[in-house]
């Protein structure tokens, strides 16, 4: 057999992450605990490297190397600058909400990179074996994230779940795999693919595969049945870990869907499109109405997530190109906006965390500049016109009426209404009641500040102009 | 093939026996004893499927190192048994009832050859090799070539699982009262003794 060398160029990113990876795992070693920062800093300077990289060796066309096992393309190339800016957002709000608890320890910020490029080998995935050892590597790093404080009863309870569930979750997504593969003889996502176009629905096993593929991967994103881990995991991790899971690991979910569902199993469209629906209607109905009767406001941002989640399977659920493209602005959107909300709550508690949503009580008395980055915010999610969540809801409705779904469109919009209810609130409780007085005096470090500003306010921006943004989602998706 | 019929229904006995009694045994090391029985006779059926690396495989990995470890854990943790099986008469009728219909299930998708099932008669196995044929070396050639990338990345989760083992284990105890012997080494009479005067009252009288 003679072996020819994969091509190493379209994969750098992923190289240079991994070296990096390495390096300041070895660097970490010898540093004293007083300069733990410098291991933030080099962890920002792999992430901005690879993000350079990406640039660099991008944009010219599809490309597969490592024998099918990795795609290059501009969808991934798009998706995996979006990880790396949310990523890097995680990082320095990390550092932040480490240091005011004495957390600071070199593992946190290279685990951060290690599920950063678990989330990049799943967007670049170009065959069932590298879905699911991305995924692992996401998911590993982020079982030992949420335990990080591993003093805290409330964070290993959080951990405990997420690990078994998402074990769980993992095993379904194997057992479709093993299904696909047994029924096709393949894990290259192509040649599955070729092979499901052809037999079609004939074939009983792939509708069970199938089955399987979407129960695994509505586990991993946190939909309604299979959303039982969220709250308790966004409540009892620490806030900075909740940034991260509420944010890059989305995009990354929603780059599976797109090779598993998509690229992998065009020829069932019609079975995934149902259970899709099914799941994407659960979740926005179940998502919007829980959350109102939430007090904390990490658990009422998770079932708010559960209901965005909800709005991303409807847009692929409408099997149009223009519904995928409108599910990836959508994803993007609300990846920017969730890095903003955590880290405006970061910066809202001190020592102590921002639990209930009563702790923002006078919010626009002790910090006018928190309390208008928040009412961006909050307005944006619950999808008030020229917002950027009004726009990607409205992209999500529109594709979704083009293909038929007249009904179903409906029920998101009445739904989003009544979602709308609880992120009113907060902007009432910051701008309306007086807060007690025992509340912690916000004193914030530039930088974070300045990112969080910065972030807040490309909502604001994207809200007024999502053209551009918009044209390149169609444009990578196609 | 009489004989290799004979010795693959002896291992699977052996294996079924076994497998039973790893959840039937009182004594949890006995347990994790039959436990190594039974990877032992799956390794022995791999062996009659000519699929020599992963038999050994198996005994190394599974019988040399996870259950060697499992031995001392069951042996250090002391488990006590009696309260675990407190439920079982309880629940054992709902286990079943999930048991037969994940049968059936199984029965359903595998023998509805005609609704699109697999028909087990119709799978051909692989392609019989001499006996000079090395399943090692096949493994090892694939491994490293064609899925370099996946063997790269399971090393990476592999690496991952030992940094959060440490950062969530290790932990550094102040106050803990051992000694380090590189310290007890280097140390001088200056160190160590110190001599202080100390003005006595009566010291007078002896002047």
């Amino acid at each position: 057999m003679t072996f020819i060398p994969p091509e190493l160029l379209p994969a750098a990113p992923e190289i240079f992450v991994l070296t990096m990876a390495c390096v300041i795992l070895v660097i970490d070693v010898c540093l004293n605990d007083e300069d733990k920062t410098t291991t933030h800093w080099l962890c920002q300077g792999a992430l901005l490297g690879g993000l350079i990289l990406t640039w660099m060796t991008g944009g010219s066309g599809e490309r597969i190397t490592f024998n099918g096992h990795f795609v290059r393309d501009a969808m991934a190339d798009v998706l995996k600058v979006g990880i790396f800016l949310a990523g890097s957002g995680a990082l320095i709000f990390a550092r932040d909400y480490l240091r005011m608890r004495k957390l600071v320890r070199g593992e946190y910020f290279v685990l951060t990179v290690f599920a950063v490029l678990g989330m990049m080998v799943m967007v670049s995935a170009g065959s069932f074996l590298s879905v699911y050892l991305g995924l692992e590597l996401l998911s590993l790093s982020l079982y030992a994230l949420v335990a990080f404080n591993r003093d805290s009863a409330v964070s290993t309870e959080a951990a405990m779940k997420y690990f078994v569930l998402g074990a769980l979750a993992s095993g379904m997504l194997l057992y479709g795999i093993s299904m696909m593969y047994g029924a096709t003889g393949s894990i290259d996502l192509r040649t599955v693919g070729n092979a499901v176009l052809a037999e079609g629905n004939k074939s009983l096993i792939m509708v069970f595969g199938i089955a399987f593929l979407v129960v695994g991967l509505g586990f991993k994103f946190g939909a309604v049945p299979f959303h039982m881990w969220v709250p308790d995991v966004y409540q009892g991790a620490p806030t900075s870990v909740t940034l991260l899971i509420g944010s890059a690991p989305k995009i990354a979910a929603f780059a599976l869907v797109m090779r598993v569902l998509v690229e992998g199993a065009s020829g069932l469209q019609a079975d995934w499109q149902q259970m899709l629906l099914v799941l994407a209607v659960l979740s926005i109905a179940l998502g919007n109405v829980v959350a109102i009767a939430q007090t904390n406001i990490k658990r009422m941002l998770a079932y708010s997530t559960i209901s965005h989640v909800g709005f991303v399977f409807l847009g692929i659920a409408s099997g149009s190109p223009d519904g995928y493209a409108s599910s990836m602005f959508y994803v993007l959107t609300y990846v920017l906006s969730t890095v903003a909300v955590f880290g405006v709550i970061i910066l809202c508690g001190k020592e102590r965390d921002v639990e209930n949503i009563s702790d923002l009580k006078g919010l626009n008395d002790r910090s006018p500049w928190m309390a208008f980055l928040m009412l961006i915010l909050m307005m944006s999610m619950a999808g008030i016109p020229f917002l950027v969540g009004f726009y990607a809801k409205f992209a999500v409705l529109q594709s979704l009426v083009n293909e038929g779904f007249v009904g179903v469109a409906l029920f998101a919009v009445l739904l989003s209404v009544i979602g709308a209810f609880y992120y009113l609130r907060v902007v009432k409780v910051m701008y309306f009641d007086k807060g007690d007085g025992d509340e912690v005096h916000i004193e914030l470090a530039s930088d974070t500040k300045v990112v969080a500003s910065v972030t807040a306010l490309a909502v604001l921006f994207l809200g007024v102009y999502p053209s551009a943004l918009m044209a390149l989602c169609v444009a990578t998706v196609r | 093939m009489g004989f290799e019929r004979f010795l693959f229904y002896f291992f699977s006995i052996v294996l079924v026996l076994s497998a039973l009694r790893v959840i039937t045994v009182r004594n949890p090391v006995h347990a994790v004893l039959f436990l190594v029985l039974c990877f032992f006779t799956s390794s022995a059926l791999w062996l009659l499927l000519q699929a020599e690396f992963l038999a050994i495989a198996l005994v190394l990995v599974y019988v040399g190192a996870v259950m060697v470890l499992f031995l001392f854990v069951v042996m250090m943790l002391d488990v006590n048994v009696t309260p675990l099986r407190e439920g079982f008469i309880k629940n054992a009728p709902l286990g079943l009832a999930i048991a037969v219909v994940i049968v059936i299930e199984m029965f359903l998708v595998i023998a509805s050859s005609k609704s699109g099932g697999v028909a087990l008669s119709s799978v051909v196995g692989p392609v019989e090799q001499g006996a000079n044929f090395s399943n090692t070396k096949e493994l090892g050639g694939v491994l490293y070539t064609l899925y370099a990338y996946p063997f790269e990345l399971a090393a990476t989760v592999l690496l991952v699982a030992i940094v959060a083992a440490i950062a969530l284990t290790m932990r550094r105890r102040n106050g803990v009262k051992y000694v380090d012997p590189a310290k007890q080494v280097v140390i001088s009479r200056e160190g160590r003794v110190r001599l202080v005067n100390i003005p006595v009252a009566g010291d007078k009288s002896e002047g």
